[in-house]
């Protein structure tokens, strides 16, 4: 099967990033201010592919993701401050804590569509949010004093995970079904599909990798507040998917590492950093208003190049 | 076991409001017939397929397939119990390959976990193989093997008529509910598309109720007819019972014009 073909390139690749970049790490040639862009670009690409799963494979249009970003750092970092446990025990926790959190959400807020959903979702967000700003336990309004804990291998074995079985899943006899829910529900309900069922899973695996970056996330500022996870963080995550491509994997990928590296430069200058950020994203969207990968996977280009007669096909 | 229909409708009826949309609804239809419905625009066909499939939960009477009570479960179960069916609009999943589309039909015969796929264990490559195989032998046998990889939005229409039958048929249905499968072919297309559906009902052993308006067509292999008018069942018979029969002339050309001098 041709999926699977590509799945031991990918194996490889990812581990000669690793690599790489830990060697340039360990020499020193790598500075700490890169070593934490790279960080920081894992963990929004893992942001951006696990709402990838909930938007652009199942069609749910949820924007509170920041909510189980919230419930992943804030979990993980009572593990580690407060009772001491190691910090993958961490990482773990504070995705199982999200994803249950997904199943209470998704549960009853998953028979909304469209608009509705959206609105729920970004209510649930807040509250989550205003939740942590009222439990003194862990800080309050003044935030949560967290250890820095979170390496580039952390980063890059949870993102490689993610991916994988984000993309593994997608793939699979589960992820057409999925996708059968985004294209037509009532079609995917009359074919034998539990629509609700995979709205449901798809929305707490996507949840599990919030919380997952939540960990990773929370471990890396040295600081977590409740006002860091607002809907504004939400938006951040929603504009990886959009910009990328509804749909397309390899394009959330892509848009999380442009804009992340696009807004970490402009952190020089505080000024016009919104109005560049937005252009960016004007500019992206006259040009590529589908997304910059539309609905197309990087694969798919590489299978473009090596049948050249075969460039019609996906045309109009 | 032989005298027990497949399906068996019984004064089912839905009001939305309040709206009588059918009401008084007896079919049965029994093991291998092929079976028509038909009935003017807004007669409430595709409101009965609906009650039959789960989309609409009936406000009264019953529905019974196999013998035991279909109505109230929801769709998806209903499709896994045997009853698939097309629909009027076309609802095919555009941006999914020929191919994928006829494998969300068979998913649900296909067990195969969500661990398993995500570990890439053994079963899940047996089984997504052996999901594309019997997908593959669907489309076969509606000559849609050779568009397998393009997606659904870019077949032309007669071909995304025949995509949604193969997709139906790989839900392994018992019952096969076509809703107007005919609708914008032409006179050719319909031709081969009735053989077609001959084909299959032999192959698969299918009990099948069509919706259509093609009335050369649902004369021409039906078995027996049902006629639906104002949410209501007006007649039922053989194609040569319902063409002579006053009422559906009726229904369908309006009142006769009486000659008095007669």
């Amino acid at each position: 099967m041709k999926k699977s073909k590509q799945f031991w390139p990918f194996v490889v690749g990812a581990l000669l990033i690793y690599i790489v970049v830990q060697v340039l790490i360990t020499n020193g040639m790598l500075n700490q201010f890169y070593s934490n862009t790279l960080i920081f670009i894992a963990i929004n690409i893992i942001l951006a592919v696990s709402l990838h799963l909930v938007i652009g494979i199942t069609g749910q249009f949820s924007i509170g993701h920041a909510g189980f970003l919230a419930v992943g750092a804030y979990i993980s970092a009572i593990i580690t401050m407060k009772l001491d446990l190691p910090f993958i025990v961490a990482i773990i926790v504070g995705g199982l804590v999200a994803a249950v959190a997904g199943l209470i959400v998704g549960i009853p807020s998953l028979r909304l569509k469209g608009d509705y959903l959206a609105i729920a979702t970004l209510g649930f967000a807040e509250i989550i949010r205003i939740v942590f700003l009222n439990i003194d336990y862990v800080g309050g309004a003044a935030g949560m004093q967290v250890s820095k804990l979170t390496t580039w291998t952390y980063a890059f074995v949870c993102l490689f995970i993610t991916i994988l079985v984000i993309v593994n899943f997608t793939n699979s006899r589960h992820g057409i079904a999925a996708i059968s829910v985004r294209e037509n529900e009532i079609a995917s309900d009359a074919m034998g599909i539990n629509t609700t069922y995979y709205k449901v899973v798809a929305f707490a695996i996507g949840s599990f990798f919030a919380g997952v970056a939540g960990a990773l996330f929370s471990h890396n500022f040295y600081i977590i507040q409740p006002g860091q996870f607002g809907f504004l963080k939400s938006f951040d995550i929603l504009i990886f998917v959009v910009l990328g491509g509804l749909g397309s994997l390899s394009g959330a990928v892509l848009s999380a590492i442009l804009l992340t590296v696009v807004s970490t430069y402009l952190q020089g200058y505080p000024e016009t950093r919104m109005i560049i950020y937005s252009l960016v994203l004007i500019i992206v969207m006259l040009y590529r208003p589908k997304g910059l990968m539309g609905t197309m996977e990087i694969t798919d280009y590489f299978k473009l190049w090596r049948t050249p007669k075969g460039g019609g096909q996906n045309g109009k | 076991m032989e005298n027990k229909p497949l399906l068996e409708v019984k004064n089912a009826g839905i009001q939305f409001g309040g709206l009588k949309a059918v009401q008084n609804l007896n079919i049965v239809l029994n093991q291998g017939e092929l079976v028509g419905l038909i009935g003017p625009n807004g007669a409430g066909k595709t409101t009965s397929f609906n009650l039959l499939t789960g989309v609409y939960v009936p406000t009264e009477g019953d529905i019974l397939f196999e013998g035991k009570r279909i109505n109230g479960l929801a769709p998806y179960k209903v499709t896994r119990k045997g009853i698939s069916r097309t629909f009027q609009n076309i609802r095919l999943f555009n941006e999914l390959s020929v191919l994928d589309n006829v494998k969300v039909a068979y998913h649900s015969l296909a067990t195969h976990s969500i661990l398993s796929s995500v570990l890439r264990l053994p079963s899940h490559f047996k089984g997504e193989l052996e999901m594309e195989e019997k997908s593959i032998e669907f489309l076969k046998i509606f000559s849609l093997d050779k568009y397998k990889d393009e997606l659904a939005k870019n077949l032309p229409y007669g071909q995304q008529r025949r995509l949604e039958i193969a997709r139906a048929l790989a839900a392994g249905p018992k019952l096969l509910l076509l809703d107007e499968p005919a609708a914008g072919m032409n006179p050719q297309e319909t031709k081969d598309l009735m053989d077609l559906i001959g084909f299959i009902r032999e192959k698969f052993d299918l009990t099948i109720l069509l919706i259509e308006h093609d009335m050369n067509l649902v004369m021409g292999v039906c078995e027996r007819i049902y006629v639906l008018d104002h949410g209501q069942l007006l007649a039922e018979g053989s194609p040569e019972e319902i063409r002579n029969n006053p009422k559906v002339i009726e229904a369908y050309l309006g009142e006769e014009v009486h000659d008095d001098n007669a």
